[in-house]
């Protein structure tokens, strides 16, 4: 019995040992991943003068917000944000629409070479997307295309393949009878579409909605390459392109940074369900 | 499959219950709607993935500046790519000295995830901690970090100095720059895995510990023969994942150093990049996208074979 008592004691150290280790090694781990972040932002409030002092102040003495007025006055930052809205607002709704469509149509409705379809299409996934980006490139510059919009636009449309993808697993999960029953009832296909399969996939819809945006929002590579004059420039080309202007600025620079991580900031906080479930059943970022 | 019995079960609108099915299943109106509904994407596909790609594999067998017409060279740029290009064989090595943080990365995760895998207090501040950085665009994250190992004021080597480590010159150092942005995909890619990690615990069947736990396995054992195996599939998920990603990393290079000093950051991608962009080599930028390609499935294919031995579904 004392041996058993004995037994219990030493397993509850060992439980109380593991949990102040845990403490110990996530608040480092916090640590290492927040100070980052926190040194961006306090060195987004310093006047130029602050910014180089030894020690430094993790907590400005005199902070100020003249970094965040400059970039207003000074720099491109708000048409670039209108760019990327104009760019990824009509190509996220439009390609998740699209890709909810087909995703539903593989799910649930029946034709010849419906699979062998399928598999074509999700090829598209398995191919590095380098392979493609040159000759898309010289797609584009053929038709003319080159420093406009369309080009990050018109693709996206189509709807996803990653999307149509996700969103047909969930599809699958829905009883084949609503539908029959929605037929009988004497709904179109479209009808059965809006009506039945769209509300109840409403979460799934959402998360790919978030994910699209957010993918646009942060994408680089796509508007390097497409657009090349400056009043064309998106959120994203017109921050890397303080590193230039302003070389060792990094006040202005830092502000740049955390103005253009604000909105992303925000919707994590509101949507942080759907980003980790995305994320994790993609286990890609953007 | 589920849904294909009930084509069968379904008769099209004209045909009367007393005729026999054909054996020939007749068109109707719902094949008409599937095609139309996964038109889109396909024709998406075709025309934006699947025809530039067969026309890259031609472009990759010519002399292209993309202002005079391609002119055939035969398989002058893959041999161009094997035997002349000293640079191109230095970029695949950066590459892969790159994807060393992936098991470093995947280490560290795991020991988060296993830490937040108790009833801890703050478990959501500690999460979006580590989350935060996977939703950051990597300019604003890059630019961050730049500031942070700069060699003079930069938080790092300010940290190094405290504890007597006189840091590098991180950025501008052929040593230094590589391991720099090493770090900082570690820093980025923790969030992610973090969770996959942790979703992969959860599920592991409690049974198993409980019954070590009467064997008299300790925490050692319990770890090396429970929780491994049980999270394999997890693990090679993020490994296929990982290093498809890590071998067409390029963007935070640019950012970061822009390939210097010394091409020491130049990776593949930002050499086929600058190739297809700055120096209008587009056959040459495709024969080497295409390598890449290859190299990307051999690895890929490599990975899922050798999974077989240590992945347990």
């Amino acid at each position: 019995m004392a041996d058993q008592r004995n037994w219990y004691q030493s397993k509850e150290k060992v439980r109380k040992m593991k949990k102040l280790f845990s403490y110990i090694f996530l608040t480092i781990g916090g640590l290492f991943m927040a100070i980052p972040v926190i040194w961006m932002i306090s060195t987004s409030l310093k006047n130029k003068g602050d910014i180089f002092t030894m020690p430094p102040e993790f907590i400005p003495m005199n902070p100020t917000f003249d970094n965040y007025i400059r970039i207003f006055v000074e720099s491109d930052i708000v048409r670039g944000f209108m760019n990327t809205m104009i760019i990824i607002l009509p190509t996220t709704f439009i390609g998740v629409f699209a890709a909810a469509l087909a995703a539903f149509a593989f799910a649930k409705l029946n034709f010849p070479g419906r699979n062998k379809l399928f598999f074509f299409l999700i090829a598209t996934m398995m191919l590095p997307g380098i392979v493609v980006l040159v000759p898309q490139f010289i797609l584009f510059r053929t038709i003319g295309w080159l420093d406009t919009f369309l080009p990050l636009m018109v693709p996206g449309f189509f709807g996803a393949a990653m999307a149509v993808f996700f969103l047909r697993q969930f599809f699958m999960g829905i009883p084949d009878d609503l539908i029959e029953a929605a037929k009988i009832d004497g709904l179109s296909y479209f009808g059965i579409f809006r009506v039945i399969m769209v509300p109840l996939a409403k979460p799934a819809i959402v998360t790919q909605v978030i994910l699209g945006l957010l993918a646009g929002y942060n994408d680089f590579m796509g508007p390097l390459i497409y657009l090349n004059s400056p009043e064309n420039f998106t959120l994203q080309l017109v921050l890397a392109s303080f590193r230039g202007y302003y070389t060792s600025d990094w006040g202005l620079i830092m502000a740049g940074s955390v103005l253009a991580l604000i909105p992303t900031l925000l919707a994590f906080f509101f949507a942080q369900k759907q980003f980790i479930e995305g994320i994790t059943m993609t286990g890609v970022k953007g | 499959m589920a849904a294909n019995t009930s084509t069968n079960e379904e008769k099209p609108l004209n045909s009367g219950p007393e005729v026999p099915l054909n054996k020939k299943k007749k068109w109707n109106k719902e094949y008409t709607w599937g095609y139309l509904f996964i038109a889109p994407p396909l024709i998406g596909f075709v025309l934006f993935a699947f025809l530039p790609i067969l026309y890259s594999v031609y472009v990759s067998f010519t002399n292209y500046d993309l202002y005079n017409d391609p002119v055939w060279i035969g398989a002058d740029n893959y041999t161009r790519l094997f035997f002349e290009d000293a640079l191109f064989r230095k970029t695949i090595v950066n590459t892969f000295y790159a994807a060393v943080g992936i098991p470093l990365g995947m280490i560290v995760s795991l020991g988060i995830a296993m830490a937040l895998n108790q009833k801890i207090r703050g478990i959501s501040i500690f999460r979006t901690a580590f989350f935060l950085p996977a939703v950051s665009s990597v300019v604003a994250v890059t630019l961050l970090f730049r500031w942070i190992f700069n060699a003079d004021f930069g938080l790092l080597n300010i940290g190094l100095g405290f504890i007597g480590i006189d840091g590098p010159n991180w950025l501008t150092s052929e040593t230094w720059a590589m391991p720099a942005l090493i770090i900082q995909g570690i820093w980025g890619g923790l969030g992610i895995n973090m969770i996959l990690y942790l979703a992969a615990l959860q599920g592991v069947n409690r049974a198993l510990y409980e019954a070590a736990d009467i064997d008299g396995g300790n925490g050692w054992q319990k770890f090396r023969f429970i929780t491994i195996p049980s999270i394999s599939p997890t693990t090679f998920f993020i490994l296929i994942t990982s290093t498809i990603g890590a071998l067409q990393d390029f963007q935070r290079f640019m950012i970061m150093t822009e390939g210097g000093p010394n091409y020491s950051t130049t990776t593949v991608v930002y050499y086929i990049y600058n190739n297809a962009f700055s120096y209008m080599e587009m056959g040459y930028a495709s024969a080497m996208a295409w390598l890449l390609g290859i190299i990307i499935l051999i690895i890929t294919l490599i990975n899922f074979k050798v999974a077989q031995k240590w992945v347990h579904y």
